[in-house]
């Protein structure tokens, strides 16, 4: 059976709920039913079969065939199989997904990734502010997985994160890992000010100095580093890049020391 | 006991006698080669025999740069022990005192089974609240402040229960420099197989043991049925043709390996032939009564 495919017919007139478009929510649906399924978030309440041509019946993959900002909530709670979107999504695309994989191919809006807790989720384009962070009250963000940006992160990328591995390729907005408990940012090109603001733990590796480090962040020196050559290596098999990131040999900033201070911003001796 | 003979030397129709282990294995790793030699040969230093050291451990096989975790040079070890609370407990030893001490060094997991024993997850608490946790890829490490740097150790590596431990070659010889040529011979021949030690020095052993003694509390004692100076006054094991014996124990990670390892020995000690080798090779075994594992020399052959 092939992918089961929404191909877009215009762009829809109001913002959509993505979230019931999940491989485990649709397997053994039939497309009738699918069609009456309800994304539209205004009194309009659009379904299914008024913004997309269905095709298809194999829900383990799903396939978006155009893509719009106003798809918010892709790949919401996400636990299996894989979705792929040839065109952008909007807000909270792969929130909460605990396992399979989400390919964005156009750009994604704001809180990519939100404390997503396992698999993988891909943004060939750029993803708005707080990429994998946790909305407003929520205690932790990004706890698990793999998220990958590989054109520009707005500012505030990994806020609150405690497990996983964020990569950002295209640089990023201001504060990268702001407030992170604990997991790993790589930021490839420019960083914008001050990442890892109040950071207690956890790692940020980047390969440019940043515009402004945080003043309460505290030089320790440059050393060859076996965890580099580990994170290198891992980033270049993981296929999220091609050459190294850190290379042998790294500079070691500890913070944020406004708080507990046992975080580190990692940067390669290449760029100093 | 008299077997046949290939390119004339007598092959003895008997087997090696072994007996089931439990072992691990981890990567050892440094910033070049000489100074990965110096920290797997700490840790596998005094581990010839579990009698008395505790664990049997060698190195397995050296890994070039792109090979090792951290793409640096280094060597895969073994080590075997009788139960896995005492593998547990040489395990952390050895790395803590041997590789964590050595400039440069990491560790990592290098054996692949769902039981696990404590690597970096006990040995973190060396870094007394400066331990870096890292998990990356389904890996976990744990990063210790030192002062070179940092050690990456990865939290636990992999426990087989399926290892065999004491396959065995007796190589007899006219005299002691055709018996170490045919050691020599045999101990590289095996190193080339994945998944096995040899624990003695160089792979070799000169003195084979039985078990208890004379003397009260001996724990094993020499085997004089194989020692060429007192042929004469007691029941030898040895034709006058024989003045040296030597001897290869190998330690498995499976039986297969094992029993792989003894032909590839076999196959380089009858190569050399008589003259220059060994003019026969046997095996020790306890008449079958004690190990789990047999490896017959006919079914070895090349």
């Amino acid at each position: 059976m092939k992918s089961l495919t929404f191909t877009l017919l215009s762009e829809p007139p109001e913002r959509l709920d993505m979230s019931p478009l999940a491989p485990a929510r649709l397997a053994g649906m039939a497309a009738r039913e699918v069609e009456k399924i309800r994304l539209g978030l205004s009194k309009r309440g659009l379904m299914v079969g008024d913004v997309f041509r269905l095709s298809g019946g194999d829900a383990s993959t799903i396939i978006f065939e155009g893509g719009s900002r106003r798809f918010d909530g892709v790949g919401t709670g996400l636990n299996g199989g894989t979705i792929r979107v040839a065109g952008d999504v909007g807000a909270q695309v792969g929130r909460r997904m605990s396992d399979g994989t989400i390919l964005i191919e156009g750009s994604a809006g704001l809180h990519a990734g939100s404390g997503m807790s396992g698999g993988r989720l891909e943004i060939l384009g750029d993803a708005g502010d707080f990429v994998a962070g946790p909305l407003a009250g929520e205690l932790a963000g990004m706890s698990g997985g793999t998220l990958i940006v590989r054109g520009r992160a707005g500012d505030r990328a990994g806020d609150r994160m405690r497990r996983g591995l964020l990569a950002v390729l295209g640089g990023s907005g201001d504060y990268a890992g702001s407030r992170m408990i604990a997991g790993t940012v790589a930021i490839m090109g420019a960083s914008g000010r001050m990442p890892g603001y109040l950071m207690r733990r956890g790692s940020i590796l980047i390969d440019h100095v940043p515009e402004m480090l945080s003043p309460s962040f505290v030089e320790s020196g440059i050393w060859d580093s076996a965890f580099a050559s580990i994170v290198d290596r891992h980033l270049i098999e993981d296929n999220i890049l091609r050459e190294p990131l850190l290379h042998r040999t790294v500079r070691r900033y500890c913070g944020d020391n406004a708080v507990l201070g046992k975080g580190e911003i990692l940067i390669s001796a290449e760029a100093l | 006991m008299r077997g046949l003979k290939v390119n004339g030397v007598t092959i003895d129709d008997t087997f090696a006698e072994a007996f089931g282990m439990r072992a691990t294995a981890v990567i050892v790793t440094a910033p070049t080669k000489k100074w990965a030699i110096e920290a797997a040969r700490s840790m596998t230093g005094f581990a010839t025999s579990v009698i008395g050291c505790g664990c049997e451990a060698g190195i397995d096989v050296e890994l070039t740069a792109s090979e090792t975790p951290d793409g640096r040079p280094g060597f895969r070890i073994m080590l075997f022990a009788v139960s896995t609370d005492e593998l547990q407990k040489q395990l952390l030893k050895r790395v803590g005192q041997c590789v964590l001490t050595s400039p440069g060094s990491a560790c990592f997991a290098a054996l692949d089974a769902s039981d696990r024993l404590k690597l970096g997850s006990a040995l973190r608490y060396f870094g007394d609240g400066w331990q870096i946790s890292k998990k990356l890829g389904g890996r976990h490490y744990w990063r210790i402040p030192v002062m070179d740097g940092e050690f990456v150790c990865e939290a636990t590596t992999g426990l087989t229960k399926n290892a065999v431990g004491g396959g065995n070659l007796l190589l007899l010889a006219a005299g002691n420099d055709q018996a170490l040529v045919a050691a020599e011979a045999a101990a590289d021949a095996m190193r080339t197989v994945p998944g096995v030690i040899l624990p003695f020095p160089g792979g070799v052993v000169r003195s084979g043991s039985k078990i208890g003694g004379r003397y009260k509390g001996t724990i094993a004692s020499t085997n004089e049925a194989y020692a060429p100076t007192v042929r004469g006054q007691v029941a030898s094991a040895l034709s006058e043709d024989i003045n040296a014996v030597l001897e290869i124990v190998i330690d498995g990670e499976t039986s297969e390996a094992v029993a792989a390892a003894m032909a590839a020995g076999l196959k380089a000690a009858i190569e050399l032939g008589p003259e220059r080798g060994a003019l026969r090779i046997t095996a020790g075994n306890y008449g079958g009564k004690l190990g789990k594992f047999q490896y017959h020399l006919k079914d070895l052959l090349p």
